[in-house]
């Protein structure tokens, strides 16, 4: 008895050998791979309860740490939190970091390696870590109005920049959410207002995508521009050209019929020139041309606006973006993509780069939130300088789309959008949903021959008449607002 | 045969500075992580400590008093593990829990039966008299959870419960022992039966099929556990123990080739069968891949939290008190080794491994030293039920194999586990009393303890060759140390 009593001993030593493997695996060998892991909450909860550094606007913080209670010394704090939710995203125990605090979150805990030094003067003085603000190029009117402008339960987002240096001075969208809902320490209320959060449609809380920075959109007539400027580019055409207007197209082997817009002028001229098809938005000219120069030369134009293209770092939000489609298209699919139909998606910062490219000669400037980083003790840790991102055209063909995109605003069907006393360059977009309703998109700039300011909106699922009263219109206003600051 | 030589030491002042540090190390714990939540050492804190610190010197009085050769390791090893358990469970109780006070109150009751059972059974081999009784308490105990009006219900999956007035209380861990005591006593009396019949199969000799009735009772208890309660780890628990038992009343191997078989075999049909347990092997699996992480009930969260939080401790630990084990679902029980993992690091893990090893061990040890096979199979089968138990838990923690829901014994919070294994440690303290002790070469009563009457006429008498190896049973040299 007493040998099998010794071999039990030892068949329950080799479990234990077994054990202490598991644990050294898990404690040291594994353990890293661990630490990284996206599901591992345990990295934000290290500084959740920190003094976090603030986010500013205009002087003022939209996002800050105020001191909370015994078990978590700070609690994280959005003031005016619809207003800016799309762009601070939320610092959540159960859901992680989304927006700038994401983005940003190194410098806003005080983790960069800028901030080494007070970190090494925190650790001997024993003081709170306390991390470094952040100051956004956000004007906190432009953005303020610019969220007014999007009614109540109507869906769209508005982005403004400056064409020369890329800063972006509004960015907005509706509907919002309240992030400080989602930041509460309460960990039920936390969960309730998440899950309220995430049920209304066009509020996007995953932590990848957030704001006018991640709804994909069709783009509709505003892609024309992309047509234009690789018609251009092409050397096929010229001021000059003729292009050909007829109120419909068919194409060989199917039914289908792509139509001019009906409501407009195009009907009232068989053949057109840029001006004039752009003025008044014609589809089969734009067809035609992408018909003509191939699918490739279209896509390449595209990417050099930026479409699938890296968004370069000063734009501390991710975003999603979308090239022009790569598989091949046949004949009446690439008509549609050209007019921004079909398998085109953008977001509207994407439209906004777009535009401010033309704006800036054809230089698209990267896109910047980012003002200044200050350490606890004010000092300047970072300023990002403006970086071009790519050239998109060349500074001829970039005068020549402002000239015609001049008279959309002043002959043609964005002329809601015109301010007197400053030339206003724009173009009007609208993408059928399918149901009736439609994306309405106004992009454009002022003043043409000196752009400050570049503004894209879209409305999302509304109908014609709706579209042209909330994107043009609106587009004025933040134009009136910005120059005559 | 030389035991008789010297007389035996009791070791009891040994103990007794053992159990200061094992008092110290727990109490130690207690207050840094008082310290860490309140910056000062309240009445609480003093009240608490003071408690274990008298329900322990208690102990230990009555061992001095009614088992003096008692092992001296054993008290002190489960006094440190209690006390770090009751320092944790009150460092994870969230503002208004009540789990650590609940747990305390539950650590004296336990160590009261203990004592009581110390106290009053005088000799482990009485137990052996209750051997069918224990059969009926276990089946019992089995039972009450799926008796309508007692049982608590469904409680996260699970039917294992009873509900006791404000209370719930889990039947089968006390079931662990009755039934451990009812194979103990039915292997000690038929094993020379089981042993010496059957056929012999190349080198292995096979029982023949109405002496495998004992091991058929075992896998249709376990196999009913699993079903009707959908206790996992119980029934790996209880299967285990039955196997150990029959190994080590027999000595024959093929006890535990067959044991494997049914239990693998079992499993397999279990996996394909049960839902229940489908759900823990896929999440143990794939335990990493998102949709099994997100599933709810059923999911890998858990485990994957749990080991977020080893991984967090590393080598050394965030320290008690600094951590974030909290994270993890049902950290006080089910992952409070996990717990450790994070705030003690991998030395401490090692350090609380290493006493269940020692505790295991020490048990083994007296199964050796004690003369009545009624004894070794109880102390040896409560021994490896202990190991197997820290196996089961502490394995599913770091996903060597799927998560059960067992408890970690003395660790993990929850009052019916602390009273179980107190429980066992009393019974080791005794027979490992008889065991140590000198030889009692006074005339037994008649009908007092079957044993005593049999060692003479067998001695010589008995033909297997197994048998009269074993039966001197005498302690081994390293049993007398400590």
């Amino acid at each position: 008895m007493n040998q099998a009593i010794r071999h039990s001993w030892i068949a329950a030593i080799a479990m234990f050998a077994l054990i202490f493997g598991a644990i050294s695996y898990v404690q040291v060998v594994g353990a890293d791979e661990l630490k990284a892991n996206p599901w591992n909450r345990r990295a934000i909860l290290q500084n959740y309860c920190n003094d976090r550094g603030a986010i500013l606007v205009g002087g003022s913080a939209i996002a800050e740490s105020v001191p909370g209670n015994e078990s978590c010394k700070f609690q994280r704090k959005y003031n005016q939190p619809e207003l800016y939710a799309g762009l601070t995203g939320y610092f959540s125990r159960s859901y992680g970091v989304t927006g700038l605090e994401g983005a940003m979150d190194a410098q806003l805990a005080g983790s960069s390696d800028q901030l080494f030094f007070d970190r090494i003067g925190q650790l001997f003085l024993g003081n709170q870590p306390k991390g470094a603000s952040v100051e956004l190029t956000i004007d906190p009117k432009i953005q303020k109005l610019a969220y007014d402008l999007i009614p109540d339960g109507q869906r769209g987002s508005i982005v403004v920049t400056d064409p020369k240096t890329g800063n972006i001075l509004a960015m907005v969208s509706k509907p919002s959410y309240d992030p400080n809902l989602i930041a509460t320490q309460d960990v039920a209320k936390e969960q309730a207002a998440y899950n309220e959060a995430i049920k209304v449609p066009g509020v996007n809380l995953n932590p990848s995508v957030s704001g006018p920075t991640g709804a994909l959109l069709a783009p509709g007539s505003v892609f024309k521009l992309v047509d234009t400027a690789a018609a251009l580019n092409s050397g096929k055409y010229n001021a000059d050209s003729v292009l050909p207007n007829p109120a419909q197209m068919s194409f060989p082997g199917i039914q289908y019929q792509l139509p001019n817009y009906a409501g407009g002028n195009c009907y009232t001229r068989n053949t057109a020139s840029f001006a004039f098809a752009l003025q008044q938005s014609c589809n089969t000219p734009f067809a035609r041309i992408a018909l003509d120069l191939g699918q490739k030369a279209i896509g390449d134009q595209a990417a050099k606006f930026g479409f699938g293209q890296d968004l370069g770092d000063q734009l501390k939000l991710d975003y999603a973006n979308k090239p022009f489609p790569e598989e091949e298209l046949d004949q009446a699919g690439l008509a549609q993509s050209a007019i921004g139909q079909r398998d085109v998606r953008a977001t509207p910062l994407q439209i906004a780069l777009m535009t401010s490219a033309i704006a800036n000669g054809g230089v698209q400037m990267a896109p910047n939130l980012i003002k200044a980083v200050r350490s606890p003790d004010l000092r300047v840790i970072d300023e990002p300088k403006p970086v071009a991102l790519r050239t998109s055209t060349t500074p001829e063909i970039a005068g020549q789309i402002t000239d015609w995109m001049t008279s959309v605003v002043n002959e043609g069907i964005a002329s809601g959008a015109g301010v007197p006393g400053v030339q206003v360059a724009g173009k009007t977009g609208t993408a059928e949903l399918g149901n009736g309703l439609n994306n309405s998109w106004f992009t454009g700039f002022a003043p043409a021959n000196d752009p400050q300011v570049s503004v894209t909106v879209v409305m999302q699922g509304v109908d014609i008449t709706t579209g042209a009263q909330l994107t043009s219109p609106n587009a004025k206003k933040i134009f009136e607002a910005v120059l005559n600051k | 045969m030389s035991h008789a030589d010297t007389m035996p030491k009791p070791r009891r002042n040994v103990e007794l500075l053992l159990l200061v540090l094992a008092l110290s190390v727990s109490i130690g714990a207690n207050a840094l992580i008082s310290i860490d939540e309140q910056t000062s050492l309240d009445t609480d804190f003093w009240f608490q400590s003071s408690l274990l610190a008298v329900a322990s010197l208690v102990f230990h009085v009555v061992l001095r008093l009614r088992a003096k050769y008692a092992d001296p390791v054993i008290l002190p090893l489960v006094v440190a593990l209690n006390g770090l358990g009751l320092a944790m469970i009150h460092r994870l109780d969230a503002p208004g829990d009540d789990t650590g006070n609940n747990q305390l109150r539950w650590t004296v009751i336990a160590m009261a039966v203990a004592i009581a059972v110390i106290w009053f059974l005088k000799d482990h081999r009485v137990l052996r008299r209750f051997t069918y009784i224990s059969l009926a308490v276990s089946a019992l105990l089995l039972i009450l959870p799926l008796v309508p009006g007692i049982s608590a219900g469904e409680i996260l999956g699970a039917r294992v419960w009873i509900r006791l007035g404000p209370m719930t209380f889990q039947p089968g861990e006390v079931a662990k022992i009755t039934l451990a005591i009812f194979f103990a006593g039915y292997l000690s009396s038929n094993r020379d039966l089981i042993m010496l019949a059957g056929r012999k199969i190349g080198p292995m000799q096979f029982p023949r099929f109405k002496d495998m009735g004992p091991m058929i009772t075992a896998w249709l208890v376990s196999i009913g556990v699993l079903i009707f309660q959908r206790d996992l780890g119980s029934s790996v628990l209880f299967f285990g123990l039955f196997i150990v038992m029959i190994y080590v009343a027999t000595s024959r191997i093929s006890w535990v080739v067959i044991g494997l078989t049914l239990i693998l075999g079992g499993g397999f049909v279990a996996s394909k069968v049960f839902s229940h347990v489908a759900l823990r092997i896929d999440s143990w699996l794939n335990a990493f891949t998102e949709e099994v992480f997100g599933r709810s009930p059923g999911g890998s969260g858990q485990i994957v939290e749990g080991l977020f939080g080893m991984a967090s401790g590393g080598l050394v630990g965030t320290g008690l008190g600094q951590g974030r084990p909290n994270l993890v679902p049902f950290a006080n029980s089910d992952m409070i080794i996990a717990s450790f993992g994070e705030e003690l690091g991998l030395i401490g893990l090692f350090a609380i491994v290493m006493m269940y090893l020692l505790l295991f061990t020490r048990g083994f040890r007296a199964a050796l030293g004690t003369r009545d096979a009624f004894g070794k199979l109880l102390a040896c089968g409560l021994s490896f039920a202990v190991a197997l138990q820290c196996f089961v838990v502490i394995g599913g923690v770091t996903r060597l194999i799927p998560l059960t829901g067992l408890t970690t014994p003395f660790l993990a919070a929850g009052g019916s586990s602390l009273l179980a294994n107190w429980i066992i440690v009393g019974l080791l303290l005794m027979i490992s009393h008889t065991a140590r002790g000198p030889v009692d070469t006074s005339p037994m009563q008649p009908g007092r303890t079957p044993e005593a009457q049999k060692p003479a006429p067998v001695a010589g008498g008995r033909q297997d060759r197994n048998a009269t190896q074993t039966l001197p049973d005498a302690p081994t040299e390293a049993v007398k140390h400590l």
